[in-house]
């Protein structure tokens, strides 16, 4: 097993913790299993497993006056063949004064309002381990950035600035059978951006409303493939298109239960004119979405999400003839149930999106106990379909059943 | 001096008529359970306990703070260190008398502020025995208070107070409360369902005077039909201690300020 440098450095960082003799220091932690079992067919690689790893968390908080430290780090062994499945989680310093705040280091940040849509929410993400059925934590990847807080009477701002961009992380092509309109080119690159990315929230409550504003420049936290010529490619490059995005939120008391509204422009910055077929093109997202509790322990959730391209008939026109074509304006419905049994310690959940407009869906049932107070279990279902190039439909065969098991140290 | 007279009329009004209504016993009890001092901080374990005897334990701190009088606008800021898969979660509520609460929970797996659906003040408290309104209160105005009779629980004079909810929608067909006459602290209460079985029972297991404020420090709710109960015990309580406004927000929700939440 061969852990990250950052990996390393933390647990030795965490053994000398007592060191630090005055601050308030606690150290926590799991062990965890996580399995997931294909129930259509094999790997592209020919294996059964989406996922087969032992894992452990070790996290280190120290507090000292002003002071906060906080690392987070993993070490874990996959039965797959991985070697750096080992890495820090998070691992930053904060530091609080009266009226503004500062947080240095690698951290989760998450935007918006949205149940796996994403909106105003650029961060990086690990769509990978939300298909191979990971825990929820592992949805979001850490960014290495100084985020500045500054709250004076008017508003609360939130200013992150990263000096590397960070991507996504999207399924891998031997694990997951994922749509590919040049399989016989196999000489590919990836480029990422040479530099950072920068965004800002602002937020205050209005009438008892959450309102917020997101600005972001940076980059499409997902890669966008170029083959070097068209009629005869002999090489993929991968690359991040410029994006800034300007977004609002809106949540709050709506009758019975809480409305979230949630939209935001997309500036492809890489194609203003919409003209390149391999960048996407600008957008506009829109999102609306109603969360009410119609009995005890059961909370319902719906989201209606749509996707509109403003460059449409340029996109059209540059498309070249064989690539599938995209609809101008896509909608999704997604719906959530979760109930709550046995004091709360049994949970079944169900999550399932559906896009009207080409048929992609994913279901998403889930059952969770916790045995004790430290020992908790999940089981769980993924189900993809929909068109062979969409964002679901492209997982069809990748349908699995998951199994999570954590003992909290 | 020539005031005498005063006396001799006040003798003659009958003693029943300076007594306190129902209405304003469950006033002053809400007064002194749920309000007292300007702001509140305690340790919480809540031990949830089947009928088996196994226990699971949640443990929070809870901080309080009233906008105005006894009845009035709260707000309620809650930091769990237990069970360990809920640690570093915080959970917000403005509590408003006349219209439903607000509620926001900080999930830390994720880093994300959610506001969360709350018109159901009749659910448990994190699994536990308690309701929302357990923890936080029930409206005043939502029951019909009637003082039935006075007894004692153990050695403190009680009002026995029976309140009917006025409205259908409650899930309860009434409940009796014990108030202590002198600190107006609710002793006990049973819950009834709508066929008149007892079905809940509260007892203040041990009750202490901090800053001035008697305050129940042990507590139990009992579940009569399935034998689980809920042990409660409040540790590091304290008063006035100068909460400001400001950490009821989205920052602090975030990041929990160390001084508040120890």
């Amino acid at each position: 097993m061969h852990a990250r440098p950052s990996a390393v450095c933390f647990f030795a960082l965490a053994a000398l913790a007592p060191v630090g003799a005055q601050a308030d220091l606690s150290l926590s932690g799991f062990l965890q299993q996580n399995s997931a079992f294909n129930t259509v067919a094999a790997n592209p690689d020919g294996r059964r497993y989406k996922w087969l790893e032992e894992r452990a968390q070790l996290k280190l908080d120290a507090t000292g006056g002003a002071w906060r430290l906080l690392a987070k780090g993993d070490l874990a062994y996959d039965h797959l063949g991985r070697k750096d499945q080992s890495e820090l989680r998070e691992g930053y310093v904060d530091y609080t004064a009266g009226n503004w705040d500062l947080r240095a280091g690698r951290q989760v940040i998450t935007w918006g309002l949205g149940d796996l849509v994403f909106v105003n929410d650029v961060f990086p993400k690990d769509h990978e381990a939300l298909f191979a059925g990971r825990p929820l934590e592992y949805l979001k990847r850490g960014v290495d950035a100084v985020k500045l807080g500054a709250y004076p009477e008017f508003a609360s701002f939130e200013l992150v600035v990263a000096p590397n961009f960070r991507e996504s992380r999207i399924p891998d092509a031997r694990r997951f059978w994922l749509y590919d309109p040049m399989p016989t080119v196999t000489n590919r690159e990836t480029i990422k951006p040479g530099q950072g990315d920068v965004g800002l929230r602002a937020y205050r409550g209005i009438a008892g409303y959450d309102a917020a504003l997101y600005l972001y420049s940076g980059f499409q936290r997902t890669p966008s493939m170029r083959p070097d010529n068209m009629t005869a490619p002999t090489r993929i490059s991968f690359f991040y298109p410029k994006l800034s995005v300007y977004g609002a939120s809106l949540s709050g008391r709506a009758g019975e239960g809480v409305l979230s509204l949630e939209a935001a422009y997309y500036d492809s910055r890489q194609d203003r004119s919409g003209s390149d077929f391999t960048v996407p093109n600008s957008q506009t997202r829109l999102l609306v979405g109603y969360q009410i509790q119609p009995a005890e322990d059961l909370s319902l959730g719906v989201q209606y999400y749509a996707e509109y391209m403003h460059d449409y008939s340029a996109y059209r026109a540059a498309l070249p003839a064989g690539f599938p074509v995209e609809k101008r304006l896509s909608h999704t419905i997604t719906l959530r149930a979760t109930q709550l049994i046995k004091h709360q310690t049994l949970r079944l959940s169900l999550y399932a999106s559906y896009n009207a407009s080409n048929g992609d869906h994913f279901v998403n049932p889930e059952l969770r106990y916790s045995f004790t107070d430290r020992v908790w279990g999940a089981v769980g279902a993924n189900f993809f379909g929909g068109k062979p190039w969409g964002q679901f439909g492209q997982l069809s065969r990748d349908d699995n059943i998951y199994l999570q098991l954590r003992y909290e140290i | 001096m020539k005031r005498w007279w005063m006396w001799i009329v006040a003798g003659l009004v009958p003693l029943h008529a300076l007594a306190l209504t129902g209405e304003e016993v469950m006033k002053k009890s809400q007064a002194a359970f749920l309000y007292p001092g300007k702001d509140f901080k305690a340790r919480v374990v809540m031990k949830l306990i089947n009928k088996d005897g196994q226990e699971r334990v949640r443990e929070l701190t809870m901080l309080r703070k009233n906008a105005g009088e006894p009845g009035g606008d709260q707000k309620y800021f809650m930091y769990f260190f237990q069970p360990a898969d809920v640690k570093d979660m915080t959970f917000m509520i403005h509590k408003y008398p006349a219209r439903d609460d607000d509620r926001w929970l900080f999930i830390p797996a994720i880093n994300m502020v959610k506001r969360i659906a709350a018109q159901d003040k009749r659910s448990s408290f994190v699994g536990s025995d308690f309701t929302y309104e357990d923890v936080s209160g029930r409206d005043i105005e939502d029951d019909k208070h009637v003082i039935e009779r006075e007894e004692k629980v153990g050695n403190r004079d009680c009002y026995v107070v029976k309140s009917t909810p006025k409205g259908t929608d409650a899930d309860f067909g009434y409940k009796m409360t014990w108030v202590d006459k002198a600190n107006f602290l609710p002793l006990k209460e049973e819950q009834y369902d709508k066929r008149g079985n007892r079905y809940k029972l509260f007892t203040a297991d041990e009750v202490a005077d901090i800053k001035g404020f008697p305050t129940v420090i042990k507590r139990t709710m009992r579940n009569l039909q399935t034998g689980h109960r809920t042990e409660v015990a409040y540790t590091k309580t304290d008063y006035d201690l100068g909460i400001e406004d400001s950490l009821f927000s989205e920052r602090f929700l975030r990041q929990p300020p160390r001084k508040w939440v120890d």
